[in-house]
């Protein structure tokens, strides 16, 4: 579903990512940790076409197209989904009326009609339901003024309502409390199938205890240098990013 | 055209017409006034805003020269929705119609000025038509004095309710040949009455058009006022919108003033909080495109102690427009106590729009508490990944977030049909509409 392949990128003149490579399948979730810097959230920007980074290097397929050609909204209508690190607040816009535009502007790009209004309430009602999220946040403006929880609740609840083939997690469990990581995760294992994809960025393991990914990666210094299973997680909060520093620098001197 | 002889020979057979009319006096004194002191050129409160080009055209104005014209037609053109209920009130070029007005309240009286100033009002007219002068020293006001003939006064009965708006419509019929029209009014709020009311401007037809327009509101005691101005002319056509407010008691005062096209707009928007315990609220919205210009000056005096006023204004400059926002707070020595807050913010579209903001405090008491503040910036780019992100093309995602950021004014339009119509024109504005 989505291949990364070489994938170097930057901001200005700095250098942050020097060739990932990386394979997504359908069904599938894949944690991305690592420490402070090395890259994860560029990694997250660049596929979700964030236009202050610069790809200089690389490829990435998604579904067979090439992702890095398409605009953000192109990438939205494909099905990627980037749930924010730092949702943004806007005044003045309604959750609604965002949502409504959203919904039926990645329909329209897929050559749907725009989703009827009963069923687009009925749908929306019962996904704020899963996210526990209330009835009166629907009418404020976007973000505005929503806690930290209620913000990356309201992340999981747009990803409910977008049914993405592909979604990407930036840091989605920083500053929320247990209960508030349980029902984000309860969302996003709820909307897990054999078709979707999930990609978890995070630098803790905690919220990989309640979405169990099938592939760990650790970025360090903007690449992939060490993949396993869930047990890769647990090692990681173990032992610190310092076992893998350790490690890199013995196996590159080696190498040297 | 020679400016002074031009309106000299207009002036002096409109003097002739009317020797006995208890106007003539107050005519007479501003024409002399505009004479002294022209058109604005090098006028520190005309510097960001010229129209001595304006002046070097030809026009026809004055109730001689243009016959009321328009057909009942034209007039359902212009009108607001929810009109049925509403007062209507009628301005075609510049002179009031009482034809095509309807006065539906038992609240109002409605009569010409030139009746009004003979009559059981002419206490009012003498003690309140004519206080802009004291606060407007350019001969842009005086000129409209000067032509006061065919104005109107409007009375809210004490202690009465308008329950339905009033809807002025300034129409200008430049379909054979450019007008100025001057149109000019005294609304005299009586002791704990309401009103709300809400003025336009449409021009007809093609030729040029330049509005001199003067209204001044007077509130009286626990009275309460809103007034919404709607600015969305054509381009090839030109005002200069006077609103002069004046508490005389303890009072309330609403004001919106929304500006989505024209050619060149100046609004001078004045608020004189001449009593105790007076409270103003001064909100503005301009969305400017093309070649426009939009240049609001208000003023805020602050004449008596405790008195509270918020002035919010927000702008949207595109294309090669420009825009000018000049806001005098004046806290005179014996208005302590007083709450005067200003704001005005400003995004800008293009890189040849422009604006100059210029907020301006002079403050003569030392027990007050006043703020200012003003921002010119972009479109918030990171609103604008969040919006493409969510599958939403950059164009509508652009125009999702200026009809956002436009919102907090918006919502100060408290009459529904009217923030609903407003709305719509900003959506049609944006190109974007979510419903």
């Amino acid at each position: 579903m989505l291949t990364i392949r070489n994938l170097h990128a930057g901001i200005e003149e700095k250098k942050i990512l020097n060739g990932v490579n990386l394979e997504i399948k359908p069904g599938e979730v894949h944690a991305i940790m690592g420490p402070n810097g090395s890259g994860k959230s560029t990694l997250a920007s660049v596929l979700a076409g964030r236009e202050n980074y610069e790809v200089t290097e690389g490829s990435v397929e998604f579904s067979g197209k090439d992702l890095l050609e398409m605009s953000p909204e192109e990438r939205a209508g494909e099905g990627l989904f980037l749930a924010f690190q730092y949702p943004v607040e806007i005044p003045g816009l309604s959750t609604t009326n965002f949502i409504k535009t959203a919904v039926n502007e990645i329909r329209k790009y897929r050559g749907e009609e725009p989703m009827d209004a009963l069923a687009f309430l009925k749908l929306m009602k019962e996904q704020m339901a899963m996210m526990d999220i209330d009835q009166s946040l629907l009418s404020r403006s976007l973000n505005e003024g929503f806690s930290g929880g209620e913000k990356k609740r309201n992340e999981i609840f747009q990803m409910a309502m977008l049914k993405p083939r592909l979604a990407i997690l930036d840091e989605t469990d920083s500053g929320l409390d247990i209960d508030a990581i349980r029902i984000v995760a309860n969302g996003v294992n709820k909307l897990r199938n054999k078709e979707n994809a999930v990609l978890v960025v995070t630098h803790y393991q905690r919220l990989l205890d309640y979405v169990i990914p099938d592939f760990v990666h650790v970025l360090y210094n903007g690449r992939i240098v060490k993949s396993g299973t869930k047990a890769l997680a647990l090692e990681l909060e173990e032992k610190g990013y310092d076992f893998i520093k350790n490690e890199i620098s013995v196996s590159e001197e080696v190498n040297g | 055209m020679n400016t002074t002889e031009y309106f000299k020979e207009h002036f002096d057979r409109l003097q002739a017409e009317n020797k006995d009319g208890a106007l003539h006096r107050i005519r007479q004194n501003a024409f002399a006034d505009f004479s002294r002191m022209g058109i604005p050129l090098r006028h520190e409160e005309w510097k960001y805003t010229r129209i001595n080009s304006l002046f070097n055209k030809e026009y026809k104005f004055g109730s001689t020269e243009i016959p009321a014209s328009i057909s009942s037609k034209d007039l359902d053109a212009v009108r607001l929705p929810g009109y049925e209920q509403a007062n209507e009130l009628v301005f075609i070029n510049g002179i009031f119609s009482f034809q095509f007005s309807a006065i539906r309240s038992t609240a109002l009286v409605v009569m010409p000025l030139e009746e009004a100033a003979k009559g059981e009002y002419s206490g009012i007219i003498s003690k309140h038509l004519g206080h802009s002068s004291k606060y407007l020293k350019d001969g842009i006001n005086a000129l409209n004095t000067a032509f006061i003939q065919d104005g109107v006064f409007v009375h809210v009965k004490k202690g009465q309710i308008t329950e339905h708006p009033v809807y002025i419509y300034n129409i200008t019929d430049a379909r054979s040949g450019n007008i100025l029209s001057q149109p000019r009014s005294l609304v005299h709020i009586d002791e704990n009455a309401q009103v709300q009311l809400v003025e336009t401007y449409s021009t007809l037809g093609l030729d040029e058009s330049f509005t001199n327009q003067v209204m001044e509101i007077v509130v009286e005691k626990d009275a309460r006022a809103e007034y919404y101005k709607i600015q969305n002319d054509s381009s090839h056509t030109n005002q200069v919108s006077t609103t002069h407010i004046r508490q005389t008691g303890r009072s309330y005062i609403h004001t919106v003033t929304i500006s989505l096209n024209g050619g060149i707009v100046r609004n001078n928007l004045n608020l004189v909080l001449d009593a105790e315990y007076c409270e103003g609220h001064l909100y503005g919205l301009y969305l400017q495109k093309g070649e426009s210009h939009i240049d609001n000056h208000t003023v805020v005096d602050n004449v008596k102690p405790n008195c509270f006023s918020n002035e919010f204004y927000k702008g949207i400059i595109d294309d090669r427009a420009t825009g000018v926002f000049n806001g005098k707070i004046f806290v005179q020595p014996q208005a302590q106590k007083t709450n005067a807050y200003q704001s005005n913010k400003n995004i800008l579209l293009s890189d040849s729009a422009s604006v100059n903001t210029k907020p301006q405090l002079e403050i003569f008491a030392d027990d007050v508490k006043c703020s200012h503040g003003c921002t010119i910036g972009r479109l918030n780019e990171e609103g604008l990944f969040y919006l493409q992100s969510r599958g939403i093309p950059e164009k509508i995602a652009r125009s999702l977030l200026l009809h956002a950021y436009a919102m907090d004014i918006l919502e100060h339009i408290k009459p529904e049909p009217i923030r609903e119509y407003v709305d719509k024109l900003i959506s049609e504005r944006l190109e974007y509409d979510i419903a």
